[in-house]
């Protein structure tokens, strides 16, 4: 197999605190500072530590890469995954040239670019056939290739009667139409795409990743795809690599990176067990309800994240609403991660007591703080990770067309089975949750007895 | 199968730039067809919704060399070596005007195309080029209009002698393009990290073109000063522009090497900026 992207011991850093000051003025502020032993009076973090820091260590920089090795064949389709701030974007900035690389160096075979920068440097003064040409120029096509393509571009972005029409004049949706053809017809070797990129609507994101299929399945082209979506990275990706702190930490076939991203993860929602915010203008939710916190607790009211299978949970979740005149009602949903492959594995959602009165006939609420509390009962859900999501909307509506708050995985508990004489259990020694993709989200504590029916007597 | 691999070629490398000037000819002329883009868009930019059109091309010169005939030349009484003052000035200010374009267009390089910059690569150095080439254009359609009045002042009896220094004309608007490029390149960098220096550009271009011989002839300043005011590399492109017409100035050929030499100074000096610049201004900006 032929390598089509070689990148060798690849870095980047940023200088912390000296990054846009804007003006003279302060750059020389900043420089005085530092000479007298005085805090820098621009530093980016902010806080006192910051001065000193820098005086005592001049190296205060940000390695947004570090050493980076990575061969990416043709024909590969490949994801990265990593939490924010784990490089992804920065090493498709290097990769897109954009930026370039501290040390180290990247090799690339055939003609790069990515999917989803539609309509960079569109003049609303020009036509929609001008724009094409510059668009497709500016991403590295010649006068000819767009020629040869122009007809492929109208009809695909569907504005032929406006060809001759300033893009001043087209509607957004046919402005990102006409950017997204252009970049559909680049015919790259390598597409890189980002989905923090992808600003379109639904739509226009399922046409992207249509286009991105077609166009590695159908010739054979190299794909980079980043993504926070597990379940595209799995339909489209046969390669993932896994990112954190500029590092490459895993790089395997996609259920493997995914279970070890996973994991990480998991690992991490060990920390979480009350979720608060302490001003309600950085609160999600809308003009109407505001999220204050979201906490896991026992039976004793204590602050917990994990549980046997034998306790009660409790999720409770305090909201302030702002404005009179709305019924309000909230939805608790568990994302499942199983304890053998942290691979998520399924989700069930419960409804608040509006359940219990008739549908839309519930008196307005007054402003104020409300809790809501949810108890899971115990010995029925299976061990394993379980993500809380909160969605808090406005009935008679239903929760996707009215909801104020809706945030996934804002906080996480783990239900674990210490194989002591509890629950479904009792002493069976042997395993309750399976190690390949398929997991049991149940377990539940049941009248199950083997009894003699019927005496037969022998001989 | 591996020594294949290290038998092909790779398109691009990616590594830090550690080049003092990068200059990829092979590249910029990969890229040819976006240069004619951006002139064109430029170009069909600027008269759109405006009534007289390409007409502000002309009125421009025409207006400033008017004021300037009013100004200087009746209010003022400042010599003009003989020539009449209107085509005196109108000389000075279209290549000024080249000049001012080149300057000011390459100057905003960074801080106008931050967002494209930001998100696709091309080779940067297009769109200077480009904006050389517009002001290109410009001059060559306020060139016409001076050839006019040129032969007007001719057949009035005025004295304009052209002969083959003619030729010499394309090679002024080179160096006119170089040291605009040089200058504009290095304003461009600085303002991608200070913005004090866009206001400063503003009336800088203005001063800078009274500290040119255009209001008045480099004659009028003192013998011992000459030599300091052809540091300036307008000033020897200036008198020589004027000398190709009226075969009148005090250019000597040392000031006009000076000059050169210091343009293709500023267009180093600028590259190397610009170069510096390129590598690092999306973690700055």
């Amino acid at each position: 197999m032929k390598v089509a992207i070689s990148i060798n011991n690849l870095y980047k850093e940023y200088k912390l605190g000296v990054i846009g000051r804007g003006t003279l003025y302060r750059d020389l502020q900043s420089w005085w500072a530092l000479k007298k032993g005085k805090e820098d009076p621009n530093s980016l973090i902010g806080h006192s530590d910051a001065g000193k820091y820098l005086q005592k260590n001049k190296k205060s920089n940000h390695l947004a890469l570090d050493n980076i090795n990575l061969d990416i064949n043709e024909g590969e389709v490949i994801g990265i995954i990593g939490a924010n701030g784990a490089g992804k974007s920065t090493l498709l900035k290097i990769l897109s040239r954009v930026t370039s690389p501290t040390k180290g160096q990247i090799n690339i075979k055939g003609k790069i670019s990515s999917l989803l920068e539609v309509g960079t440097g569109f003049h609303p003064e020009l036509t929609g056939r001008e724009n094409i040409f510059l668009n497709g120029a500016i991403n590295g096509m010649s006068k000819k290739e767009i020629s040869g393509k122009l007809n492929d571009i109208v009809n695909f972005a569907g504005v032929e009667k406006f060809l001759d029409t300033p893009v001043k004049r087209y509607s957004s949706g046919m402005h990102v139409r006409l950017g997204f053809a252009v970049a559909a017809h680049l015919e790259p070797d390598i597409l890189i795409v980002d989905e923090v990129l992808a600003v379109g609507d639904a739509d226009f994101q399922k046409r992207a990743i249509k286009k991105m299929k077609d166009v590695s399945s159908n010739n054979g082209r190299t794909v980079i795809f980043v993504s926070h979506n597990m379940e595209s990275i799995r339909k489209l990706c046969s390669r993932v690599i896994v990112m954190g702190n500029g590092k490459i930490i895993y790089d395997g076939i996609t259920e493997d990176s995914i279970n070890e991203y996973i994991g990480g993860l998991a690992q991490l929602s060990r920390t979480y067990k009350n979720v608060k915010w302490d001003n309600i203008k950085d609160a999600p939710g809308g003009d109407i309800v505001r999220l204050k916190s979201v906490s896991i607790l026992d039976e004793k009211n204590n602050f917990r994240d994990k549980f046997k299978l034998d306790e009660n949970i409790i999720v409770e979740c305090d909201f302030e609403v702002l404005k009179d005149g709305f019924q309000v009602s909230s939805i608790f949903s568990f994302g499942f991660y199983s304890s053998k492959t942290f691979q998520w594995s399924g989700e069930f959602y419960l409804l608040d007591d509006y359940k219990d009165k008739e549908w839309g006939k519930q008196k307005s609420f007054k402003p104020g703080i409300y809790k809501s509390k949810l108890i899971l009962p115990k010995n029925i859900l299976n061990e394993g990770i379980y993500g809380v999501s909160i969605d808090i909307f406005l009935p008679p509506s239903l929760p996707d067309t009215s909801f104020q708050a809706r945030i996934k995985n804002v906080i996480y508990f783990e239900i674990i089975d210490d194989i002591e004489n509890f629950g479904a259990r009792g002493s069976f020694p042997g395993d309750w949750q399976q190690g390949n993709e398929n997991s049991y989200l149940i377990r539940p504590v049941t009248n199950f007895e083997t009894k003699k029916t019927e005496n037969i007597n022998k001989g | 199968m591996k020594k294949q691999n290290n038998l092909d070629k790779w398109d691009t490398v990616i590594s830090p730039k550690r080049d003092l000037i990068y200059f990829n000819f092979r590249e910029i002329f990969k890229y040819r067809d976006l240069i004619f883009l951006f002139i064109k868009r430029d170009f069909v930019t600027f008269y759109k919704q405006t009534i007289l059109g390409p007409l502000w091309y002309i009125i421009q010169p025409l207006i400033n060399a008017i004021v300037f005939t009013i100004i200087f030349g009746n209010l003022a009484k400042i010599p003009t070596e003989g020539v009449p003052p209107f085509i005196f000035y109108l000389a000075g200010n279209i290549i000024w005007g080249y000049f001012a374009i080149c300057l000011n267009s390459t100057s905003n390089t960074f801080v106008r195309n931050s967002d494209i910059f930001g998100k696709v690569y091309f080779p940067r150095i297009t769109i200077p080029i480009s904006n050389i080439f517009i002001g290109m254009l410009q001059f060559f359609i306020q060139f016409i209009v001076f050839v006019c009045f040129l032969i007007y002042f001719y057949f009035s009896g005025s004295s304009i002698n052209i002969d083959f220094t003619l030729i010499f004309i394309p090679l002024l608007l080179f160096q006119v393009a170089i040291t605009g490029l040089g200058f504009g390149l290095m304003i461009s960098s600085l303002t991608s990290k200070y913005r004090d220096l866009t206001f400063v550009m503003s009336f800088g271009v203005q001063l800078w073109m009274y500290a040119t011989p255009i209001v008045y002839p480099l004659s009028l300043v003192s013998e011992k000063y000459r030599i300091l005011f052809c540091l300036n590399p307008m000033t020897s492109v200036v008198e020589s522009f004027r000398y190709i017409f009226f075969k009148e100035s005090v250019i000597k050929l040392e000031y006009i090497f000076i000059s050169i030499f210091i343009s293709i100074l500023v267009l180093i000096l600028g590259m190397i900026f610009f170069n510096k610049t390129e590598k690092s201004f999306l973690d700055t900006v």
